[in-house]
């Protein structure tokens, strides 16, 4: 479904991202690990090209993407994306934010829109929200929100950057519990995070990512168990110690 | 009454150019990814352009309009109250373009993404979302600006437009008596930058509503 063959990309002269050659199938559930300053962010972003890679090819559904010509606006509608910091748009209500998308490009008529940010709220249960502003919501609501708000676009695949790095520790387990759900029907994600147990529990295959490569790829019981990597086995050390 | 018609007037016209200016240097500065060449150029124009309104003082600026601009293109008849509109328009687009710029910037670039990935284009997302919020910082400096255009007008009379300050001077010529004139003068625009102010406050509570609710 999105595959990558060779991108590189440098900011400022620095190798972010060193010749990734990664495919994603549809269905999988691909959990991108790694310390900070690895690029998995740069990787992520990549794959919308909200990052354009210097070198290499990005496909998605049997079409290069970073190539003049493509229509990109088009191709970012069936890719999700859900962010560190939320980004709702903090002058419109709760369901200007649900539908914006929809009614602007012209895929729905407003009514239409309406029914479905009606329906994706209650799912999450904040059906009472729907005409407050972002301001009033808590941090874990505006994360669900902001899943909600790229699902309302019936995309294909998911992306996450580190959907819960900026939340209160309590608020974590309500984003993560939408996460999992939508694992749960069926949905492609990509998901940069820092949750292990999240990537143990949901992933079917786990990158670990350092210094802008790709240094371990495999199914959660041998990433966890049984890594290949030196640098893997310190990072696990490390963060596999924080949780107990 | 003539004056006061005068001042507002060239104030007024003055800030309407430089908004069209301002808005269009802007845009121009915040197109993004600008490797190509015409993009460039127009850069370095719009810098150049700025450095240039903003270094030198607009008395010069006024009379270089007047006496050395326009004649020089021919249009040594034009009238002295639409030099002074275009002189002041021209000064006022070099601020209002960093202040549209600087609206623009202030909002947190992660709303362009937002927008972006949910498949909106540029456009789309400049009008609809960063747009109406950057216009809530943008709208009280538009304001100052305004309030500055009023003052700095004062000096019009240098190339014999009749403002607010000229008029009270004539009073003052005419009447031997200066004191009460020009206190009067600094009390009328007082009163007016009190007005703008009072009026300007009331649209940022108008436009804060959605930050409260």
């Amino acid at each position: 479904m999105i595959e990558t063959k060779g991108i590189s990309k440098s900011f400022a002269g620095k190798l972010v991202l060193d010749d990734i050659s990664v495919k994603v199938e549809k269905g999988e559930k691909v959990v991108i690990v790694g310390p900070s300053g690895s690029g998995k962010s740069t990787f992520l972003r990549c794959l919308n090209l909200l990052e354009v890679p210097d070198k290499g090819e990005v496909w998605f559904e049997g079409q290069q993407t970073n190539r003049p010509g493509v229509n990109i606006n088009e191709v970012r509608r069936k890719m999700g994306m859900v962010f560190q910091s939320f980004n709702l748009f903090p002058h419109l209500t709760v369901m200007k934010n649900l539908t914006l998308a929809l009614t602007t490009l012209g895929l729905k008529p407003e009514e239409e829109a309406q029914e479905i940010a009606h329906g994706l709220l209650k799912k999450i249960g904040l059906s009472e929200k729907a005409y407050q502003y972002p301001s009033k919501l808590s941090g874990g609501q505006k994360q669900r929100v902001a899943i909600i708000r790229a699902l309302a676009l019936n995309p294909d695949v998911m992306l996450f950057d580190e959907p819960t790095s900026s939340l209160d520790p309590e608020m974590v387990e309500e984003v993560l519990k939408v996460m999992k759900e939508l694992a749960e029907e069926g949905m492609t994600m990509v998901v940069v995070t820092h949750e292990m147990g999240f990537a143990k529990s949901v992933g079917t295959r786990i990158l670990f990512m350092d210094e802008g490569k790709i240094k371990e790829n495999a199914p959660p019981e041998q990433f966890f168990n049984d890594p290949q990597n030196d640098r893997l086995k310190e990072f696990l050390s490390k963060v596999l110690v924080k949780i107990v | 009454m003539v004056g006061l018609q005068n001042t507002l007037l060239i104030s007024v016209a003055a800030l309407a150019i430089g908004l069209i200016i301002g808005t269009l240097m802007a845009t121009i500065k915040l197109i993004p990814s600008s490797e190509k060449l015409p993009v460039k150029v127009l850069k370095k124009i719009v810098d150049a352009y700025v450095a240039l309104f903003r270094g030198t003082p607009i008395v010069v600026q006024l009379l270089i309009m007047y006496f050395v601009a326009l004649p020089l293109i021919g249009l040594a008849r034009v009238p002295p109250l639409i030099v002074a509109m275009i002189a002041f328009g021209l000064n006022s687009g070099a601020y209002v373009s960093e202040m549209v710029r600087g609206g623009i910037l202030s909002v947190d670039k992660g709303q362009m993404e937002a927008g972006r990935t949910l498949g909106l284009t540029y456009v789309q997302t400049m009008k609809l979302i960063i747009l109406p919020q950057a216009i809530k910082n943008i709208v009280p400096m538009i304001g100052n600006e305004f309030i500055a255009l009023i003052k700095e007008t004062s000096v019009v009379s240098f190339i014999a437009v009749i403002d607010l300050t000229k008029a009270f001077k004539q009073i003052g010529d005419a009447t031997y008596e200066y004191i009460i004139p020009y206190l009067m003068l600094a009390l009328c625009y007082l009163i007016l930058v009190l007005g703008i102010t009072y009026l300007l406050r009331l649209v940022e509570r108008r436009m804060r509503r959605s930050d409260r609710d």
